[in-house]
């Protein structure tokens, strides 16, 4: 068996990607993914950890994550939409109008 | 530590969802980005598998690598935003900061789970049975309509406020008449 340890470090080592993504990247929906990316790694730490302590509930919530996921995609995109609408573009330093 | 094939499989998934995640944070082109987040989403999959998750990793493929990302294409190819423009330089420091934090996380969580915590190794399952039904559709419905009752039905809720709210946000403005100007007459 892989220790459960690796697989901690792999989870670190991808949401470490998505926030380097979120920070680096301008392009909403790039940020978007990210964010994906950070979720879905966290739930591989809490499927490694159902599996270290034979324990369901950690599986229950990947379950609840992949819920909230979902419906944060399609409120999210929704709003890069209305805001592609408005701006015409999805570059998020041009999304700047409440800057005082 | 001897390289037995568990751990050989594990680094060459390893190596793939690493690459696949650097490919979606360098592409210029959004389209390839989802691509590559699809890639990383389908090893992730083969993960869940590999820990004794089936039922995670079916919903994984058919929910994340599906759904999602179909979404997420559907969306780039809809704004025609395919190809990303150079970023502007409205932050010059906050890419080197990006990276030296980042840096300074992974290695707070290795510092942790390395030296704090030293790790563990799950016990190989007891009898084939076992393996065969945990994270198994039946074992996870139990505990998710039993223990998880309230959780599962508020989440009904998250669903629907994001199915009104992503229809609210890109329903087209109804062109209203301008109110007539009260001029005295």
């Amino acid at each position: 068996m892989v220790p459960t340890s690796y697989y901690v470090a792999l989870s670190a080592i991808l949401f470490t990607l998505g926030v380097a993504g979120v920070l680096t990247r301008r392009n909403a929906i790039i940020i978007f993914m990210s964010v994906e990316l950070m979720l879905n790694s966290a739930n591989l730490v809490f499927v490694a950890f159902a599996r270290q302590f034979m324990e369901l509930s950690g599986q229950v919530f990947v379950f609840f994550v992949m819920t909230v996921a979902a419906a944060e995609v399609a409120v999210g995109l929704a709003l890069i939409v209305a805001i592609f609408r408005t701006k015409k573009s999805i570059n998020v330093d041009e999304v700047n109008q409440l800057k005082g | 530590m001897t390289l037995t094939p568990d751990l050989v499989l594990f680094f060459l998934l390893a190596a793939i969802a690493v690459g696949s995640a650097l490919g979606m944070l360098f592409s210029r082109s959004a389209v390839h980005s989802a691509l590559f987040l699809v890639l990383n989403f389908a090893v992730g999959s083969v993960f869940f598998i590999l820990l004794g998750a089936p039922f995670i990793a079916m919903v994984q493929v058919t929910v994340y690598a599906g759904a999602i990302m179909v979404l997420f294409l559907f969306v780039i190819m809809l704004l025609g935003a395919e190809l990303l423009r150079q970023p502007s330089a409205a932050l010059p420091w906050q890419r080197p900061l990006a990276f030296v934090l980042g840096l300074l996380f992974l290695g707070v969580v290795a510092a942790y789970v390395f030296l704090g915590w030293g790790g563990a190794t799950p016990e190989p399952f007891a009898t084939a049975d076992s393996a065969r039904n945990f994270g198994g559709p039946l074992d996870i419905g139990k505990v998710l309509f039993s223990r998880y009752l309230l959780p599962f039905e508020l989440t009904s809720l998250l669903l629907l406020v994001g199915m009104i709210g992503a229809v609210v946000l890109v329903r087209e403005e109804k062109k209203t008449p301008e109110p007539k100007p009260q001029t005295p007459k």
